[in-house]
């Protein structure tokens, strides 16, 4: 199966053309069948090439290349350093424990999310079109994920982008959708723009864009730690990451790409494409441990986004928009796990977020299905009874996120946690801010949980008779994920608890540096009281929620009223998005409307002079000729015509007068004849 | 025996009528039959001198005459007639459509 690697992606492509192509044809059943089987065959073949992967030899146990076809011969140039290089880019398959672990997420878990989709999106338009772009985002998510070197990462990476942007504006109809799809798309180019800087950069430093090329130059010693081109490469990529992944600067498309359907926030927007950037960062590991500063500000913006967007997500009111900030908090802890050199922990919160928070986003589209259409959380209420299946799998996913012990959060978060404390690249700050953050997390996802489902229904009068669980196919991926949301911590089973940390060990062949600082020596005590102190912290999230919402409903809105300026703050969402449009937005606005004013003045002017003069000497052009030239000719006629006048009026058109002329000849020839002679 | 010149003189006598006749008469018809006058004028002509040079030429001659006569009228009443259809004359000085 391993040599038939490149079949993964294959199979949604076939899907996604067979949609795109034909899909208007088909029932939706047949679509149905097509774009959810597919997928499905994708992740069995991808499990099969993961078991076949770890039954390779010791020897190639570390990665897997399939070598396709070669793609750009780009031929010979000079390198930074003077020396020739020599630049092909092959399209090829890369598999090793990273991308292993994500090519699983990604295929298990889009699978489940497809199958929810076939009960989520049963009643709207454009079902085929919908399944044609989700299977042609798998296809571009595989294709980033198995890549083997930075460019055809990149045409993945611009892939995902298009789906996101596509799947976003499904309701194309709405103007909201649209706008949010576009703001999506324009704040990830800037993104891209770093990372392509990054890529060329990389070509002119290392020669090579390959994977394990690039890994190969950055571990050999060739460049100091701290040099300044690996830093600057870092940087850049990091800027890549920060726009695909949604951190602080470039966050702000994400809370509003929920106006996609609920599955796309789940796929796309909290399980995989979002974590492409962290993926990323990972993969480029080699490099950014060689950049002390490149790390830190990863480890800053990781920090600061997962606080920030937490801080904001404490008083949403839209269920998708709670879950929004939710996610890009989770990716400020990823980038936080790797900012401070512990990528595994990154990974792992990565795939357990993957886990529990395509949960979260199904477990709340099939809330906003029951509801038919309702977000906002104020609204709904006492819905436990009514969505059973829902509501557990919620609180599943809910535990999960906050960190309550022994669930596959608690695992990662408290790895991430213990990484930025202990770790020789991290700080007591960072710890500090990650706790916090962890706490508002249990706060905000227990408010979600208790203003949705417990307490008094504030469900309107119409709305309530329509409340009902949702079709089998959507609960069956909803239990699926939330058995993967309580276990998929314990393949990291943490080395503190006894246990193997599996998860670790696997990864560890692709984040082994030379040049990385050893670790600190800690102590077993210290390691399990802050495991204690976060889980103190998340339980305080969880006590607060517990009496704000639950104990005494009504305390909330008095805490918001005292803590006015704050509360609307937040609620503003710290006026970013303002700040950003009289930055930015409309400052670009300014500009186009200067060159709209330039082009209807001086291009448009241009144009319509050229013509206003064209026409003039047509003008002149038209007198010349009917005064000159056909006066000319008139008179010349007129000559003529005066001329011939009296030959003219001979021809009288009467026979009869021919006649006469003819009779007259012959007599005058007649006698003039007889005369002479 | 009829003396020629008395031929040439009828001969000759019909064929000033034919003319007069084409020249003056207005009606189309009648100037068709005036050149059969003309044309009879010819054919009466053509016998007296073939008689009297003894030669049969003359009248193969006025056989020919006589074919074309027929072929003429036959023709001639044709575009009398697709004249009639259009100008609803036949008139010969009211048909002058052939003037500069």
């Amino acid at each position: 199966m391993l040599d038939y690697i490149w079949l993964i992606p294959i199979f949604p492509a076939l899907g996604a053309a067979i949609q795109l192509f034909f899909g208007r044809r088909l029932s939706n059943k047949a679509v149905s069948v097509v774009s959810v089987g597919l997928p499905g065959l994708s992740f069995l073949w991808a499990v099969g090439c993961f078991v076949q992967f770890l039954g390779l030899p010791e020897s190639q146990h570390h990665v897997f290349s399939k070598f396709l076809y070669t793609w750009l011969p780009a031929g010979a140039f000079h390198l930074s350093n003077g020396s020739l290089g020599n630049l092909t880019v092959q399209v090829g398959m890369q598999l090793d424990p990273l991308s292993c672990v994500m090519l699983l997420v990604v295929t298990g878990v889009g699978f489940l999310i497809h199958v929810y989709s076939i009960g989520y999106m049963a009643h709207e338009g454009g079902y085929y079109r919908f399944f044609g772009y989700l299977n042609l985002f798998m296809f571009s998510m595989l294709v980033l994920v198995l890549a083997d070197n930075y460019l055809m990462m990149f045409v993945g990476w611009e892939g995902v982008g298009l789906c996101s942007y596509l799947l976003i504006g499904f309701y194309f109809l709405r103007k909201s959708a649209s706008d949010a799809g576009m703001k999506a798309f324009i704040v990830n180019r800037i993104g891209d723009a770093g990372f392509l800087l990054g890529v060329m950069l990389m070509v002119v430093t290392f020669g090579t864009l390959d994977f394990q090329s690039v890994t190969a130059a950055a571990r050999s010693g060739q460049f100091p730690v701290g040099s300044g081109v690996i830093t600057a490469i870092c940087i850049l990529l990091f800027v890549g990451a920060t726009g695909k992944s949604a951190q602080i600067p470039l966050y702000v498309w994400l809370p509003d790409a929920m106006e996609g359907p609920t599955p796309v926030s789940a796929l796309i927007h909290a399980a995989t494409m979002v974590t492409a950037g962290v993926y990323m960062v990972a993969r480029s590991n080699a490099l950014f441990i060689l950049s002390p500063t490149a790390l830190a500000l990863v480890a800053g913006i990781g920090a600061a986004t997962a606080i920030w967007a937490a801080s904001i997500g404490l008083v949403q009111n839209d269920i998708k928009r709670v879950l929004a900030y939710s996610t890009v908090s989770q990716l400020g802890y990823m980038f936080l796990a790797c900012g401070v050199a512990a990528f595994g922990a990154g990974v792992f919160h990565l795939m357990t977020h993957a886990f529990f928070k395509a949960l979260l986003f199904l477990g709340s589209g099939s809330v906003i299905h029951a509801m038919s259409g309702e977000q906002d959380m104020r609204k709904m209420g006492a819905l436990w009874p009514k969505i059973p299946i829902t509501a557990k799998t919620m609180l599943v996913g809910t535990l999960a996120i906050s960190g309550a012990p022994f669930l596959s959060g608690f695992f990662s978060k408290d790895e991430i946690l213990w990484q930025s404390f202990a770790s020789p690249y991290g700080s007591k700050v960072l710890w500090i801010v990650g706790v916090a953050t962890a706490g508002m997390t249990a706060f905000y996802m227990f408010r979600l949980f208790f203003m949705t489902f417990t307490g008094k229904s504030r469900v309107p009068h119409e709305a309530e008779h329509h409340i009902h669980e949702s079709p089998r196919s959507m609960t069956i991926p909803l239990i699926c994920l939330a058995v993967g949301a309580a276990g998929a911590g314990y393949v990291g089973w943490p080395k503190m608890l006894d246990g193997p940390n599996w998860f670790a060990r696997f990864l560890d062949p692709v984040f082994e540096n030379p040049s990385a600082r050893p670790a600190f020596e800690h102590t077993w005590n210290q390691e399990f009281g802050l495991m204690l102190l976060s889980v103190a912290v998340a339980f305080t999230g969880f006590f607060v929620a517990y009496r704000w919402y639950v104990k005494q409903p009504g305390i909330a809105e008095r805490v918001a009223a005292k803590a006015g300026a704050a509360y609307r703050l937040l609620v503003h969402k710290y006026y970013l998005d303002e700040i950003y449009d009289a930055l930015f937005v409309n400052r670009v606005k300014d500009v186009g409307s200067a060159l709209a004013r330039f082009d209807l003045a001086v291009v448009d002017g241009g144009v319509n002079g050229v013509g206003w003069s064209t026409r003039m000497t047509a003008e002149l052009s038209r007198l010349w000729d009917t005064w000159v030239i056909d006066g000319l000719v008139n008179v010349l006629g007129f000559f003529v015509k005066i001329l011939s006048w009296p030959a003219r009026i001979l021809q009288t058109g009467l026979v009869q007068n021919y006649a006469w002329f003819i009779t007259a000849g012959v007599l005058f020839f007649m006698i003039y004849f007889l005369v002479r002679s | 025996m009829i003396p020629t010149e008395y031929y040439i003189f009828l001969g000759s006598g019909l064929f000033l009528i034919g003319v007069i006749g084409v020249l003056t008469r207005r009606n189309v018809l009648i100037i068709l039959m005036s050149i059969e006058l003309i044309l009879n004028a010819v054919n009466i002509n053509l016998m007296a001198l073939s008689q009297y040079f003894k030669s049969v030429d003359g009248q193969v001659f006025a056989i020919f005459v006589i074919t074309d006569a027929a072929a003429e009228a036959a023709v001639g009443l044709g575009l009398i007639i697709a004249l009639f259809r259009n100008k609803e004359t036949v008139n010969a000085d009211e048909i002058d459509l052939l003037k500069w």
